[in-house]
C-alpha cells in the first residue's frame, strides 16, 4: 500500500486500508501528499454535507456521533468522522478516545472513522483535517462528520470547515459561559443541550433560547445515550442543508473554506522560509518585531523578483 | 483489673452473652513462656477518647473488631478462591480443598458465565472455562456441587451482573438434593458499580443493574435469610490501580448506593443490612493496611448510624472477606510471593478480617498449581495455629503510630466520599468517569514509582537474579470447550423448548414490569433455559452499557 | 506554533472477555507522555474489531493485552484478522500472564515481541519505539 496510484484507486473503491494511509500521507507531511491531493478532486464533494460537532469535553458529542451514525446509517449512507483531540503540548502525545463510543459501528465498512491529534499546529491541523474530510467524501462518504474539543482557536479553525456546526452542551459539564466567550456559541447553527434528563438541563435549554432567539440558532434538547430526540436533530441537519443549498449560502461558505484553507496552505509554506531567514538576520531581533516581519516579507518578495534561483518548498503541511 | 465502668458494663453484657452462646476455642490461651494472654489489653486509664474512637470489641463503633472475642472464639474461615475450566474439575478441587481444611468454598466463573454468554457465544472463543467454571445451564451447576451437600457448607460465589440466574441455578441444585432455600448459607458478590470501576464485568447499565440487585435482596430477605446477598468489593479497586484510601472510599460509596436503593424499594435497613458483607485487598504496606480495616470498620458504623439510622448493632458491623494483593506478585522469583502472601496475610489478621483467602505463589503467571494453592493454605493455617496472633483481641490497638494512622484514614476516606456525594453520587461519578480517573491516576503513579526506583519490589527492580529458573505453568484441558459446547447443544436439544420459550416471555413481562424477577429467573433455570438465554432476554429490556473513555 | 512530527500512531487493543485493564491504560499513557498518539479501543473487543480499527486510523503498532490467559487464540486471531484487511505487514505487540514456552510459540506466529507482568515500561517503550520506527520507515517518505 505504498503506490499513489494505486491508494487513489483504493480510495475510490472504499478500501479502508488505502482511505487510512492517504490520510496519514497528508497528515504526516509526506513528500508524495501534493500528489497524492491532485489526484482526489472530488466531483461529488459539493454534494455531500460536512457537519462539524463542537463543545467542551464530556457533553456527549461522540455519543451524539455514535446515534447519527445508526441514524445516517439505517438510510443507507455511508458516513465518515473525523475526530479530533488535543496533543499533550508537554510529549507532543495525544489519547484519541472519541473512537470508544462508536465502536458498536466498529465492523461496519460503511463507517468511516479516523482520530486525529491537534500536534500543536494551527493551520496545518485544518489542511489535514480538511484532507480528510475529502478523502472520505471521494470514497462515498455523506454526510462526513468532524468531531472537535470546542476550547482554542485550532479547533473553532477546524469546525469552519463545517457546513453546519452543531455545538454541544450539557448541563453541570465544562463552563458555558466560557464558550460564549469563547464565540463559539456564535458559528453555532444548531445548539444541543445533550443529558436533557438531568437537573439543570431546562434552564440550561430555556437560558439558550433566550440568548440565541434573536439569531437563527436552533436549540434542541437530546438525551444521547437513550437516542431520544436524536431524530428531530437529524431533520433540523436536514432542513437547515436544504435551504442553504437552495439560497446559495451552502456554496458561498464552501468558498470561504477554500479561501481560509488556501491561505491557511500558504501560511503553512512561508512558515519555514521565514524562519531560515531569521535565523540569518543580523543582531538578537532586538528591533520592533513588527519592522522585522516587515522586513522578512519584503526580502522574499524582492528574492522571488530577482530570479527564482532558490527552490521554495513545494507542498508543505 | 479495669475497673472503668464502660469496661464492666462490656464485660457483662456484651461479652457474657458471647461466651455463653459461643464458648473460646480454648480454656486458656497462654504465651509461649507459659503465662496467659489477656484476652483485651486496655490501656491504663480508660478516658472518653478510648470509648469514643476505639471501644471494645463487638460494640459500637467497633474499632476493634465485629466480636468480642475474635479469633479467640473462631477463626476466621478459609476459604480458597477456585474454578477450574470445567464444573467438574472445579468440583474435584473443592472435594480437594474441603479434605484439606478449607470451611467454604469460593466459586469462580470463567468470562463468559459473567458477562452473560453461552459456551457457543463467538465471543466466548477461548474463555470458556479459562478463568473458572463454565457455566451454560443447571445440569452445570449440578456437576460443579456434585456429592457436596449444600446444607453443610457455605459457598460464596463471585459472580455479580448475572447474578440473579446463578443464585437460582443454586436454588435449583439444592432443590434437587431435597434443601430448602432457608437452609442454605453463602455469599454471592452481586456488586455492579464496581464492575463499571474496575473489574470490567458489566452488562447492563447501572440503573436496571441496581434494580436487578434490589430484587435479589429483597427475594432473599423472605426465602434466603441466611444468605448474604451482597459483598461489596474494594478488592477489585485495588488491584485495578487505587490507593487504600480510594479502596475504602469508593467500595463505601458503592455501599451506600446500595442501601440507599434497598430503603427506597421499601426493605428495612436493619433487614437489609446484616446481610451486608465486604471483600477488601490485603496489601503490603503492612501498619497501613491495619490502620485501613480499623478505621473502615469505625467509618462504616458511624455511616450506618449516622446515615442511615440503622438500630440493630448487626447491621452496623463491618464484616468483610479479605484477600491478599495479587498486584503485589511478581512473575520473577515468585517464591518471594509466599513472603508477601504471609505479611498481607497477617495484616488482614492483625485488621480482623473474617474471612481470608491467600493468593498462590505461581498466580502472576497463571492459574495456580494445586501444591501452590496447598502453601497458601497452610500460611493461614500457621498464622491461626503457630503465630499466637489470634490469642487476643485487636493487639496493635493503642499503639500510637497504629492508632494516629486509623484515624488519618478514616479523615481521608470520609472526605473522599463527601467528596462524590459532592458531586451527585457514585452512579453520577462513574458515568462522567471520574472515578475511574482517579483509580488510573494512582495507578500510573504506582507503577512510575516502581520505574523510578522509588519503591522497591524485590526481583523486579532491586536484587534481581540473571537467570530466572520459569516454575511449571498450569495446564487447561485444551478440549474444555468443545466439550462444554457438546454439552449445551445436547441439552438444547433435548429439553422442552416450548417450555423454555414460554418460561423466558414470563420473564420479559416481569422484567418490563415492576414484579420481582426471582422467582420467573428460577422457573426458566429449571426450564434449562441457558444463562445467554436468559441474559438475551434482559440484555433485549435494558440495554447494555458502554465503557467511558477515561483521561 | 510548529508542525509536530508525531512519533507514531498505536493502537492499544483488549480482545476477549477480560475487563483487567490496567495495564493497557498504564501503557497507553506511557505511550502518549512518550510522545505517541494512542487509539484505545476499550475492553472486550473481537479481534476483528481491533483489526478493522487498526487499518483505519493506519497505525503504526498494535498492541495488545489479554490477562485471561486466552492469548494462544486471541492473538493469532488478531494476526489473522490484520492479514485479511491487507494489514498484515502491521508489527502486533502483546502483553499478558504469558509463559515462556507460549511466548516463543506466539513469536513464531508472526508476533512482534510478547511482555509479561513486570517488565519495566520503559524497555515495553523502547519495543514500541523501534517497531514504530521501522514501519513507518516503510509507510512514508518523508522530506
Ligand atoms: N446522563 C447522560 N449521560 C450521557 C448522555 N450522553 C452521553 N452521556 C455520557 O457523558 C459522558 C461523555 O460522553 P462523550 O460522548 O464521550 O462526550 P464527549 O467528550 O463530548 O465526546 C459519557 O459518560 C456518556 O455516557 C445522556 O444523554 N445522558
Ligand atoms: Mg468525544
Amino acid at each position: 500500500m505504498n503506490d499513489i496510484d494505486e491508494i487513489v484507486k483504493g480510495i475510490y473503491l472504499k478500501e479502508p486500508r488505502a482511505i487510512g494511509r492517504a490520510i496519514s500521507i497528508i497528515e504526516d507531511g509526506d513528500q508524495r501528499a501534493g500528489a497524492l491531493l491532485k489526484q482526489i478532486n472530488a466531483k461529488n464533494i459539493q454534494e455531500s454535507t460536512i457537519l462539524g460537532i463542537t463543545g467542551p469535553i464530556g457533553t456527549g458529542k461522540s455519543t451524539i456521533i455514535n446515534q447519527l451514525i445508526a441514524h445516517y446509517r439505517k438510510q443507507g449512507n455511508r458516513v465518515g468522522i473525523v475526530a479530533i483531540d488535543p496533543s499533550s503540548p508537554v510529549s507532543g502525545g495525544a489519547f484519541l478516545g472519541d473512537r470508544i463510543r462508536m465502536m458498536r459501528h466498529a465492523m461496519d465498512k460503511d463507517v468511516v472513522v479516523r482520530s486525529m491529534a491537534t500536534r500543536g499546529k494551527q493551520g496545518g491541523l485544518c489542511a489535514a483535517a480538511a484532507a480528510a474530510v475529502r478523502i472520505m467524501i471521494c470514497s462515498g462518504c455523506d454526510p462526513v462528520i468532524i468531531e472537535t474539543v470546542g476550547v482554542g482557536q485550532a479547533e473553532i479553525d477546524v469546525v469552519r470547515l463545517a457546513d453546519i456546526t452543531i455545538l454541544v452542551l450539557a448541563p453541570g459539564v465544562g463552563d458555558e459561559i466560557q464558550m460564549m466567550k469563547a464565540g463559539i456559541i456564535e458559528i453555532a447553527d444548531i445548539v444541543v443541550v445533550n443529558k436533557a434528563e438531568c437537573p439543570g438541563a431546562d434552564s440550561l435549554f430555556m437560558e439558550l433560547e433566550n440568548v440565541l432567539h434573536q439569531r437563527n440558532c436552533t436549540v434542541c434538547r437530546v438525551i444521547a445515550r437513550e437516542a431520544y430526540g436524536i431524530e428531530k436533530l437529524a431533520v433540523f441537519i436536514g432542513v437547515i442543508d436544504k435551504e442553504r443549498r437552495k439560497s446559495g449560502q451552502f456554496t458561498n461558505k464552501r468558498k470561504q473554506t477554500r479561501e481560509t484553507e488556501i491561505i491557511d496552505y500558504a501560511i503553512e509554506m512561508m512558515r519555514d522560509e521565514l524562519r531560515r531567514r531569521l535565523k540569518e538576520y543580523p543582531g538578537n531581533y532586538t528591533g520592533d518585531p513588527r519592522t522585522i516581519a516587515r522586513k522578512l516579507i519584503d526580502d522574499i518578495c524582492i528574492a522571488e523578483l530577482d530570479t527564482s534561483k532558490r527552490n521554495c518548498p513545494e507542498v508543505f503541511l | 483489673m479495669n475497673k472503668h465502668p464502660a469496661f464492666v458494663e462490656w464485660k457483662e453484657t456484651v461479652l457474657k452473652k458471647t461466651l455463653e452462646r459461643f464458648p473460646e476455642r480454648q480454656k486458656e490461651f497462654k504465651t509461649d513462656s507459659g503465662f496467659p494472654a489477656e484476652r483485651l489489653a486496655l490501656p491504663e486509664e480508660i478516658d472518653d477518647k478510648y470509648l469514643l474512637k476505639i471501644g471494645f470489641p463487638g460494640q459500637y463503633p467497633f474499632t476493634r473488631g465485629v466480636q468480642p472475642t475474635m479469633y479467640r472464639g473462631r477463626l476466621w474461615t478459609m476459604r480458597q478462591y477456585a474454578g477450574f475450566s470445567s464444573a467438574e474439575e472445579s468440583n474435584k478441587r473443592y472435594r480437594y480443598l474441603l479434605e484439606q481444611g478449607t470451611t467454604g468454598l469460593s466459586v469462580a466463573f470463567d468470562l463468559p458465565t459473567q458477562i452473560g454468554y453461552d459456551s457457543d457465544h463467538k465471543i466466548s472463543r477461548g474463555e470458556v472455562g479459562r478463568v473458572g467454571a463454565a457455566i451454560d445451564t443447571f445440569a452445570d451447576m449440578e456437576a460443579l456441587f456434585n456429592g457436596i451437600p449444600l446444607d453443610k457448607v457455605s459457598t460464596s460465589m463471585t459472580i455479580n451482573s448475572p447474578t440473579a440466574i446463578l443464585l437460582a441455578m443454586y436454588v435449583v441444585v439444592a432443590e434437587r438434593q431435597g434443601i430448602k432455600p432457608a437452609q442454605l448459607a453463602g455469599t454471592v458478590q452481586n456488586d455492579i458499580l464496581k464492575e463499571y470501576i474496575a473489574r470490567g464485568t458489566y452488562i447492563f447499565p447501572p440503573h436496571p443493574s441496581i434494580r436487578l440487585m434490589t430484587d435479589i435482596i429483597e427475594w432473599c430477605s423472605r426465602e434466603m435469610p441466611q444468605f448474604n446477598t451482597i459483598s461489596v468489593s474494594g478488592y477489585h479497586i485495588r488491584e485495578a490501580g487505587s490507593t487504600a484510601v480510594q479502596e475504602i472510599a469508593f467500595t463505601f460509596a458503592n455501599a451506600c448506593t446500595y442501601v440507599e436503593a434497598a430503603i427506597c424499594a421499601g426493605l428495612d435497613v436493619d433487614v437489609f443490612a446484616p446481610r451486608m458483607t465486604f471483600f477488601f485487598n490485603a496489601s503490603s504496606d503492612f501498619l497501613e493496611e491495619i490502620a485501613k480495616f480499623r478505621a473502615a470498620r469505625r467509618l462504616w458504623a458511624r455511616l450506618m448510624k449516622e446515615r442511615f439510622k440503622a438500630k440493630d448493632p448487626a447491621s452496623l458491623k463491618l464484616r468483610f472477606h479479605t484477600q491478599t494483593a495479587g498486584y503485589t506478585l511478581t512473575a520473577q522469583q515468585v517464591d518471594n510471593n509466599i513472603v508477601r502472601v504471609t505479611l498481607q496475610a497477617l495484616a488482614a489478621v492483625l485488621g480482623g478480617t473474617q474471612s481470608l483467602h491467600t493468593n498462590s505463589r505461581d498466580e502472576a503467571l497463571t492459574l495456580p498449581l494445586e501444591d501452590s494453592v496447598r502453601t497458601a493454605l497452610r500460611t493461614q493455617q500457621i498464622i491461626a495455629y503457630e503465630s499466637g496472633v489470634c490469642n487476643t483481641v485487636d493487639p496493635l490497638a493503642g499503639s500510637y503510630y497504629i492508632e494516629n494512622l486509623t484515624d488519618r484514614m478514616e479523615q481521608e476516606i470520609s472526605a473522599l466520599i463527601d467528596r462524590i456525594d459532592a458531586a451527585g453520587g457514585m452512579i453520577a461519578a462513574i458515568e462522567s468517569g471520574s472515578v475511574q480517573r482517579q483509580i488510573e491516576e494512582s495507578s500510573y503513579t504506582y507503577q512510575q514509582q516502581i520505574e523510578n526506583g522509588e519503591r522497591i519490589v524485590i526481583g523486579q527492580n532491586k536484587f534481581q537474579e540473571t537467570k530466572e529458573v520459569s516454575p511449571p505453568v498450569f495446564q487447561i484441558n485444551k478440549f474444555i470447550e468443545e466439550n462444554q459446547v457438546m454439552k449445551l447443544l445436547k441439552i438444547r436439544a433435548e429439553r422442552d423448548n416450548q417450555k423454555v420459550r414460554k418460561s423466558l416471555a414470563h420473564l420479559e413481562e416481569a422484567v418490563r414490569g415492576k414484579e420481582n424477577v426471582m422467582p420467573h429467573v428460577i422457573e426458566a433455570v429449571r426450564c434449562y433455559a441457558t444463562l445467554g438465554e436468559i441474559c438475551d432476554v434482559l440484555r433485549k429490556v435494558f440495554g447494555v452499557y458502554e465503557e467511558t473513555k477515561g483521561y | 506554533m510548529d508542525i509536530q512530527q508525531c512519533r507514531g500512531r498505536i493502537l492499544i487493543g483488549k480482545p476477549g472477555l477480560d475487563g483487567h485493564d490496567r495495564g493497557a491504560k498504564i501503557i497507553a499513557r506511557s505511550l502518549r507522555d512518550d510522545g505517541f498518539e494512542v487509539i484505545y479501543t476499550g475492553i472486550r473487543r473481537t479481534p476483528e474489531e481491533i483489526a478493522l480499527t487498526a487499518i483505519q486510523e493506519d497505525v503504526d503498532v498494535v498492541g495488545l493485552s489479554v490477562l485471561s490467559g486466552a492469548h494462544n487464540e486471541l492473538f493469532p486471531e488478531v494476526l489473522k484478522a490484520l492479514h485479511q484487511a491487507k494489514g498484515g505487514d502491521i508489527p502486533v505487540i502483546g502483553g499478558g500472564i504469558i509463559p515462556e514456552e507460549d511466548i516463543q510459540h506466539l513469536k513464531e506466529l508472526g508476533m512482534y515481541e510478547i511482555f509479561t507482568s513486570g517488565t519495566p515500561v520503559q524497555t515495553i517503550l523502547n519495543t514500541f519505539r523501534e517497531a514504530t520506527e521501522k514501519y513507518r520507515q516503510r509507510k512514508h517518505k518523508i522530506i
